[in-house]
């Protein structure tokens, strides 16, 4: 395995358009002889077949949903970045570009994360365009709020509802491409391997999870866009069906996974309510624009109500610890700090684990219809959720599992180590280096399936000249065989755990092992305790009726098994970075006053793992990361 | 809490379905309705019985994927909620609760509770959309849009397809559905220069799917998870009735 990051030469700001003039193009009217396998209809997947599409590719785009629209980016709430500087306070391409590279605490590669920040401003041309909705001023003209990690006001949105939104534009480019005959959907179909013939991706196996049949889908290039990893921990913000699946076979065939342990946990969550809960609800980081986050000074008032403690005995501790930043502090120094002085016994609600997000003030300056216009469905979702009105009490929030910023390792065409294997979206690793900043997910899910992997999988094409490949190879059929084999072994266990139970205690364990903080100790133990609950699932575990028909039981505990042995990867590189960056928080490593402490002199490289069979442990190759521009410092919110 | 849940059970599209009676023994008020079933069906494949099928995902009321009829109503009547947003604390001890899918002609039952809303999709490709490419778009506010006008596209474009209007009406009427589509668009510049010739491909592609004539019962508006209004099938009557009078510009 040689990882070769393709950055193109040239001053920072310019590398993409001459990187975009080098490009080798493919005559329009032989486009449509090329077969591309887009899987995911999300952000990143719907953008990158409507686009592939319109540029004349034959184009066939999976989802594992009824309907493409129904993809997890549908899911977020607060809103997607760009340099537009509409407000006039000072942003800028660079400035954007210096945020996100900082929010990340100094882990991500610089030239992709510069021409992230390039097209984020055609991204909002493109979704007002498609008739997104975004809130407008009086004016007219659109109107923009401010999100974690940044001073300046960049960010578009659209009610509390902007990854619908956003998702419905690029669903509605992508049914016109369906209409036109130029995208075949395959909706509730799983891809459950990677074909490689002759060390190119060339197709995909997947199953028709309503018929049970499996079936060979050969190709000129497959695109990945599958989302994040997320619910490897059981509970997370993520919708039930999000998982490793994909990006995992990938892996497993030779594609390189990249910093698994960057893992994002939002401050802003309901609390965990009992062992029955099956997944968290975030409430939106814009929420942090106007509500103050605190806790009792003393851990004696933990009990009483919030109105009970007078202003002098609250502590404010965001606003104490970062007064430039505030409640805005990034994302996992503001959740740190909740589990902070949830640690000291400061915490509030049932178990102590949560902290409040209160409106008053907000409410008091602006009145609450204004806030009601501003977070409205954020409220009522709480409302749904806890009962509590939070106009009238504060909101309990606790941090959660909610975005992973390691994925598949990609190059500067987002093209993985194996050649016409792309990867799109948060399944690849490349933009939010240890931490991704707030808004920023959506951004460069559409940079990547709009803007970005169009121009470059023609270059792929144009460059490897491969044979199509058959879907009579003998490839298709070894890997049909094996996939049939899995799932045969699944439905013939019949133990006594459901594949639920098991779920629940691997994500209990890296949530206590591997989850807002970590350990040398914590980690062995994890990695010590990881195999023996894969072995007890693959011996016990319970999957009811058979493979020829729906059965969600049967696709759950497939997504399981997986998630069974990625846990083993993550833990694996949580251990081995001994330093602390963004998401990644290493105890012995922190500075005095308990902030993340980088070692750049050993750890200032990507982390891509290559697997190498079952038993053997994976090889770690190292990607070093070069700034050319930017001064690699200690992050200051304070 | 204990409930008695009778929900319909059937093997497959062709199968000839039935209800079944089930226990949900010591639930608690603070649990989702779907947590409730994702209890009950733990116990059945503890018992080596096939666990019940149904749609969810996001469970926090935005993908539109869970779809069931909780004592007739679609969604179980929480204003403005899907099912994976009701809790158990709207019901009460010893409650019987009557569990179906979405029941129309045009969404046909996949298993259990899980149905096939494809047709809707097939709507949308029709014409649901503002025929943009990529690229070649002006600068984002180089068309400003009365805010007043962008609320209100923003308050139809919130649907999530879920199906709920349809599974209400007993003419299995998709208007609803339609109608936001065609009013968040037609409402914005970006989607008026294709108005006439929308409107008049959503509603030929409606009629092709096998959804039933609106009678503007309005139980679709009750039902709706996102509170879309019934105003909005007005408009769309009225942009239908402009369509056809211009003479089709399809
Ligand atoms: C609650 C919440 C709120 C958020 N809010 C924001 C926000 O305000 N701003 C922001 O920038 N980011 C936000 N994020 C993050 C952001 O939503 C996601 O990172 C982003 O939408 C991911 O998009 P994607 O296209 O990469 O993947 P997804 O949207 O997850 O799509 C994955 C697709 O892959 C398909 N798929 C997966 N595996 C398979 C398989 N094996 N076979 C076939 N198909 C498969 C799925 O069906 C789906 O279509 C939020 C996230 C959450 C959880
Ligand atoms: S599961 Fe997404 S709306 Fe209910």
């Amino acid at each position: 395995m040689t990882l070769d990051a393709h950055i193109p030469s040239g001053p920072l700001a310019q590398k993409w358009d001459k990187h975009k003039f080098e490009l080798k193009l493919i005559n329009p009217a032989n486009k449509r002889k090329f077969d591309v396998i887009v899987v995911g209809s999300g952000l990143a997947g719907a953008s990158a077949a409507a686009t592939l599409a319109e540029l004349g590719y034959s184009v066939k785009c999976f989802c594992f949903q009824d309907s493409p629209r129904r993809a997890h980016s549908i899911a977020a709430q607060g809103g997607i970045n760009a340099a537009k500087n509409y407000k006039n306070d000072g942003d800028s391409i660079y400035r954007l570009f210096y945020d996100t590279i900082k929010g990340g605490d100094f882990r991500a590669r610089e030239a992709n994360v510069y021409r992230l920040a390039q097209v984020s401003v055609n991204i909002i041309d493109q979704c007002v365009a498609q008739g997104v909705p975004f809130a407008r001023e009086y004016s007219g003209y659109l109107d923009n709020r401010s999100f974690g990690g940044a001073q300046v006001s960049r960010t578009f949105y659209a009610r509390g509802q902007t990854g619908q939104q956003l998702l419905l534009g690029a669903y509605q480019a992508l049914c016109r491409q369906i209409g036109f005959g130029n995208v075949k959907m395959f909706p509730r179909t799983e891809m459950l391997d990677l074909v490689v013939i002759d060390g190119h991706a060339k197709g995909i196996v997947a199953r028709d999870l309503v018929s049970g049949e499996i079936a060979s889908h050969p190709c000129d290039a497959v695109v990945l866009a599958t989302g994040g990893y997320g619910n490897v921990f059981f509970l997370s913000t993520n919708a039930k069906g999000c998982n490793v699946t994909a990006t995992w076979r990938a892996y497993k065939k030779g594609a390189a996974f990249a910093n698994p342990c960057y893992t994002q946990i939002h401050p802003t969550c309901i609390p965990v309510s009992g062992d029955h809960q099956s997944k968290l609800t975030l409430m939106s980081e814009s929420l942090r624009n106007d509500g103050r986050v605190w806790v009792p000074k003393r851990k004696e008032d933990g009990s009483k109500s919030s109105s009970q403690i007078p202003e002098a005995d609250r502590d404010y501790f965001l606003e104490r610890k970062y007064p430039s930043y505030g409640n805005l502090a990034p994302r996992d120094i503001a959740s740190r700090a909740a589990k902070e002085v949830c640690d000291e016994r400061r915490g509030v609600g049932p178990g102590g684990l949560g902290v409040y997000l209160d409106f008053a003030d907000a409410i008091k300056r602006l009145g609450e219809d204004k806030i009601r216009e501003r977070y409205g469905n954020l409220f009522d979702m709480y409302e749904k959720i806890t009962g509590e009105n939070a106009y009238q009490t504060p909101m309990r929030i606790y941090p959660a599992m909610h975005y992973t910023m390691g994925g598949l390792w990609v190059d500067y065409n987002l093209m993985s180590n194996v050649p016409g294997l792309f990867v799109l979206g948060e399944a690849n690793f490349s933009d939010h280096g240890a931490n991704r900043l707030g808004a920023s997910a959506l951004m460069q899910g559409l940079a990547d399936g709009y803007f970005i992997v169009p121009y470059t999988i023609g270059h792929y094409f144009a460059s490897s000249k491969q044979a199509k490949p058959s879907i009579s190879h003998a490839e298709f059929k070894k890997v049909e065989a094996e996939v049939r084999a899995q799932t045969q072994k699944l439905l013939s266990i019949r133990g006594k755990r459901t594949v639920t139970s098991l779920h629940r205690d691997l994500g209990r364990l890296l949530w206590e092992k591997c989850g807002m903080a970590r350990t040398e100790t914590s980690l062995k133990e994890a990695l010590n305790r990881i195999p023996m609950l894969r072995e007890e699932f693959w011996k016990d575990v319970n999957v009811t009726g058979d493979g020829c028909e729906l059965n969600q039981n049967l696709e759950y505990a497939g997504r399981v098994a997986d998630f069974m042995e990625f846990a083993e990867l993550l833990c694996l590189d949580a251990l081995h970075r001994n330093e602390s960056c963004g998401g990644h928080f290493r105890e012995e490593y922190q500075t005095e006053d308990g902030e993340a402490k980088r070692d750049d002199d050993h750890f200032a490289y990507v982390a891509a793992w290559g697997y190498q069979g079952p038993d053997k442990p994976p090889v770690l190759q190292k990607e070093p990361l070069v700034y050319e521009e930017v001064h690699m410092t200690q992050r200051s919110y304070k | 809490m204990n409930l008695t849940l009778k929900v319909w059970r059937q093997k497959n599209a062709t199968a000839p379905g039935r209800f079944e009676a089930y226990e949900a023994k010591d639930v608690l008020p603070e649990m989702s309705f779907l947590e409730m079933l994702d209890v009950v069906n733990e116990e059945l494949m503890e018992r080596d019985e096939e666990p019940i099928a149904f749609d969810s995902d996001c469970r926090e009321g935005i993908c539109g994927t869970c779809s069931l009829v909780i004592n007739g109503i679609p969604h179980g009547g929480r204003k403005g909620a899907t099912v994976c947003q009701l809790h158990l604390r709207h019901f009460k001890e010893g409650d019987t609760i009557t569990i179906e899918p979405w029941r129309a002609k045009a969404f046909p039952v996949v298993r259990d509770l899980v149905v096939d809303r494809s047709a809707f999709d097939r709507i949308i490709q029709a014409g649901g959309f503002v025929s943009v490419s990529t690229g070649g778009v002006p600068d984002a506010n180089a068309i400003p849009v009365p805010k007043a006008d962008a609320e209100l596209a923003m308050d139809a474009a919130q649907c999530i397809g879920c199906g709920a209007c349809v599974a209400a009406c007993k003419n299995a009427s998709a208007m609803l559905f339609v109608a936001a589509k065609v009013s968040h668009l037609g409402l914005l510049p970006q989607g008026k220069v294709e108005k006439d010739r929308r409107v008049a491909k959503l509603v030929e592609a409606m009629d092709a799917e096998g959804f039933g004539n609106c009678t503007v019962t309005g139980s679709c508006e009750a039902v709706c998870p996102k509170e879309i209004s019934l105003h909005f099938i007005a408009r769309l009557n009225r942009d239908y009735a402009v369509a056809m009078l211009k003479g089709r510009a399809v």
